[in-house]
């Protein structure tokens, strides 16, 4: 198993200030805070997590979008955040990413073909002709008729945008594309559609992805492994099935038993963890397990050290002193 | 007897590209502490059938083009404004998805937790305070007496949508509805919401109409459910029966779709097409052309929700008929 894209100490510091003349760090968010990450080729890593947790500032810094703090982003063994900014824009042709809300992420003044012919340019100049098919080739694979490619974003229904999104990041043949809620905004019968469009693509154009939800019966659906992120870390990390199913961190737990299945007999048997209050501040976050003041099983060693994410089982890593006892 | 009594209620909106249908001959009941969870998609008038009843509709475009809403003797569709104002936000009141775009962002807390209380009962400023600060320690906000003078935007968006349920329901109302509370939650936070508004409900006996798309919400909340698709009323039923014997053929292609049920690889099942343009008149069932089993009687004419077994509900001409009865649903996945 070669690794495709690695991650080492990742660390994405925001500084705070305070004052507009005298202007003064009072203070950092430590939104990414030392990732680990290893993708392989033709891989879905799953990335879950509560909103501010640092799920897009990973994907960001991933892309050199942010500058890191300190450690490493390799892909295909050339570290990215050591390269000047001309290297980055052009190493950055071999990222794309697909955004929430398709309403948003299409300029409006443009045509399918615009939007799509742009894409393709960045890898290399085609003349017209071939770039009319090219385009049309790309609409025909994410399952829309080419004979639209005249038509405007305004035109076109949720999930037809966001299939014009999907098709804009395909169309520069990236190394890795990174998919921000996806079908997040999207109706279930639409949303239905598009997970079936994405697990295809995969298939066929052997895609390597980051796919970021926080709806975890998308992503046991789309991923092969499943990244946990809590405040800026990530405490677990395993195959899809077993961490939704039998998840070691207690974070996990709660996460996956929040969320409500349609299922009313299922429902009324469970007990739910109910996890007290709101995630801490970024801004200082707990001494400790930064998850120990929400956590059921928090004893006093939790509060003393920060547990490392550690392979627990073959294959599947968290970051929990207790995983055992518990 | 019925709490709140719906009939045939039309909302139409008059457009430059025409009339839109968004509810379209809805009829609801709701009893005394009783949930009920309106589930479909966007635009199938989930939203805009409540609103419709509290007279939050903009007019013009909109327009109530036919129904009575009976509650407690008075029909709300048409009352006078003065009697509406008497009962909304105090008898029958509402909480709204995004809780930082339906509080004041430079009103206090304070100000607007009391707001109801001197409106709707007359209460005095002092007393109103004791009142908001007991409600927010009911919904778990800790340090309330002194948090209760800070703005919205100093807290996390779970905060502030237990300060707009803390408001909804200050002045003990009868009718309680929630337009996805949740949705713009995580889901950790949406357990503790949805907790909070199911204990409250206990204590406060309150009826709640709960809007929502996530049928995975509606299986953990409520205890009726009807499923709309443009504008109408497709099935009723309780929460159990809807999930156990669906008998709608939209209904049974919702619960498919959904990723938890499928097995890894699989594709999932997709209903195909989409969902009718409201501008045109449709004639027969609304669902017909993206329908596995509809024929041609299903285009020909209206169905109206009738009741087939006690409580259990359906629009669907082949279910009335009994054609359907043992047939599996949405066993086929679509293609891509």
């Amino acid at each position: 198993m070669s690794s495709f894209l690695v991650t080492h100490d990742l660390k994405t510091y925001f500084p705070i200030y305070r004052g507009a003349i005298f202007r003064k760090e009072i203070g950092t968010v430590k939104a990414v805070d030392g990732i680990n990450l290893q993708l392989c080729k033709g891989e879905i890593l799953g990335l879950v997590g509560e909103s501010g947790c640092g799920k897009s500032t990973l994907a960001r810094t991933i892309m050199q979008l942010v500058p890191n703090t300190e450690g490493t982003v390799l892909l295909e063994g050339r570290d990215l955040s050591s390269l000047s900014k001309n290297s980055v824009r052009a190493e950055r042709v071999n990222f794309q990413m697909i955004f929430q809300d398709p309403y948003a992420s299409l300029n409006p003044r443009m045509t399918v073909f615009d939007t799509l012919g742009e894409a393709i340019q960045i890898r290399r100049k085609l003349p017209k002709r071939m770039l009319l098919e090219k385009v049309a080739l790309l609409m025909n694979t994410v399952g829309l008729p080419a004979n639209q490619m005249r038509r405007y974003p305004h035109e076109f229904s949720g999930g037809q945008r966001q299939r014009i999104a999907i098709a804009r990041a395909l169309a520069p043949e990236p190394k890795l594309i990174i998919a921000d809620e996806p079908v997040s905004a999207l109706d279930v019968s639409i949303r239905s559609q598009i997970l079936n469009l994405i697990a295809n693509l995969r298939h066929r154009m052997e895609l390597t992805m980051i796919f970021i939800s926080h709806d975890i019966s998308v992503v046991k659906y789309i991923s092969d492994r499943i990244a946990v992120m809590y405040l800026g870390r990530l405490v677990e990390i395993g195959p899809a099935a077993d961490v939704v199913e039998r998840p070691l961190h207690p974070y996990t737990r709660a996460l996956v038993s929040a969320v409500p299945a349609p299922d009313p007999e299922r429902e009324r048997k469970r007990q739910r963890i109910l996890l007290q209050g709101d995630p801490p501040s970024p801004m200082n976050p707990p001494a400790g397990c930064p998850f120990h003041p929400r956590c059921q099983f928090a004893i006093d060693a939790c509060k003393v050290s920060r547990p490392e994410l550690e392979e627990k089982e073959p294959g599947r890593l968290a970051a929990c002193i207790r995983v055992g006892e518990i | 007897m019925a709490l709140l009594e719906i009939e045939d209620l039309r909302t139409y909106f008059y457009t430059r590209a025409g009339i839109v249908r968004a509810v379209d001959g809805v009829s609801l009941s709701l009893s005394h502490g009783e949930t009920m969870g309106i589930v479909g998609e966007s635009g199938s008038g989930k939203s805009v059938t409540c609103y419709s009843i509290l007279g939050l509709i903009p007019r013009p475009p909109g327009k109530i083009v036919s129904g009575v809403a009976r509650f407690d003797g008075i029909d709300l569709l048409s009352c006078s404004d003065r009697q509406l104002r008497a009962i909304r936000g105090k008898r029958i009141s509402m909480i709204f998805q995004d809780p930082m775009t339906s509080l004041n962002p430079y009103m206090r807390i304070s100000d607007q937790l009391v707001e109801p209380l001197l409106v709707h009962e007359g209460m005095s400023r002092s007393g109103a305070l004791i009142r908001a600060v007991e409600s927010l320690e009911e919904l778990g906000i800790q340090d309330a007496s002194t948090r209760i003078n800070l703005y919205p935007h100093q807290f996390s968006g779970g905060m502030r949508q237990r300060i707009m349920i803390a408001m909804a329901l200050i002045s003990r109302p009868e009718i309680l509805i929630a337009d996805e509370p949740t949705s713009a939650l995580d889901v950790t936070v949406q357990a503790q919401i949805l907790e909070l508004i199911k204990q409250r409900q206990r204590e406060l006996g309150t009826a709640v109409i709960f809007i929502t798309h996530d049928l995975g919400v509606v299986a953990s909340f409520c205890e009726y459910v009807a499923v709309m698709y443009a504008g109408r009323i497709v099935e009723s039923a309780s929460t159990n029966e809807l999930f156990a014997r669906p008998m709608h053929p939209y209904s049974a292609s919702l619960q498919q779709s959904i990723p938890a049920l499928h097995q890894k690889g699989q594709p999932l099942y997709t209903i195909p097409g989409m969902p009718p343009d409201l501008t045109l008149d449709i004639e027969g069932c609304p669902f017909a052309p993206r329908c596995g089993h509809a024929m041609a009687i299903c285009r020909e004419q209206r169905v109206a929700l009738k009741e087939i077994t006690s409580g259990h509900g359906t629009a669907c001409i082949r279910f009335q008929r009994g054609e359907l009865a043992n047939t599996p649903l949405a066993s086929t996945a679509a293609a891509l």
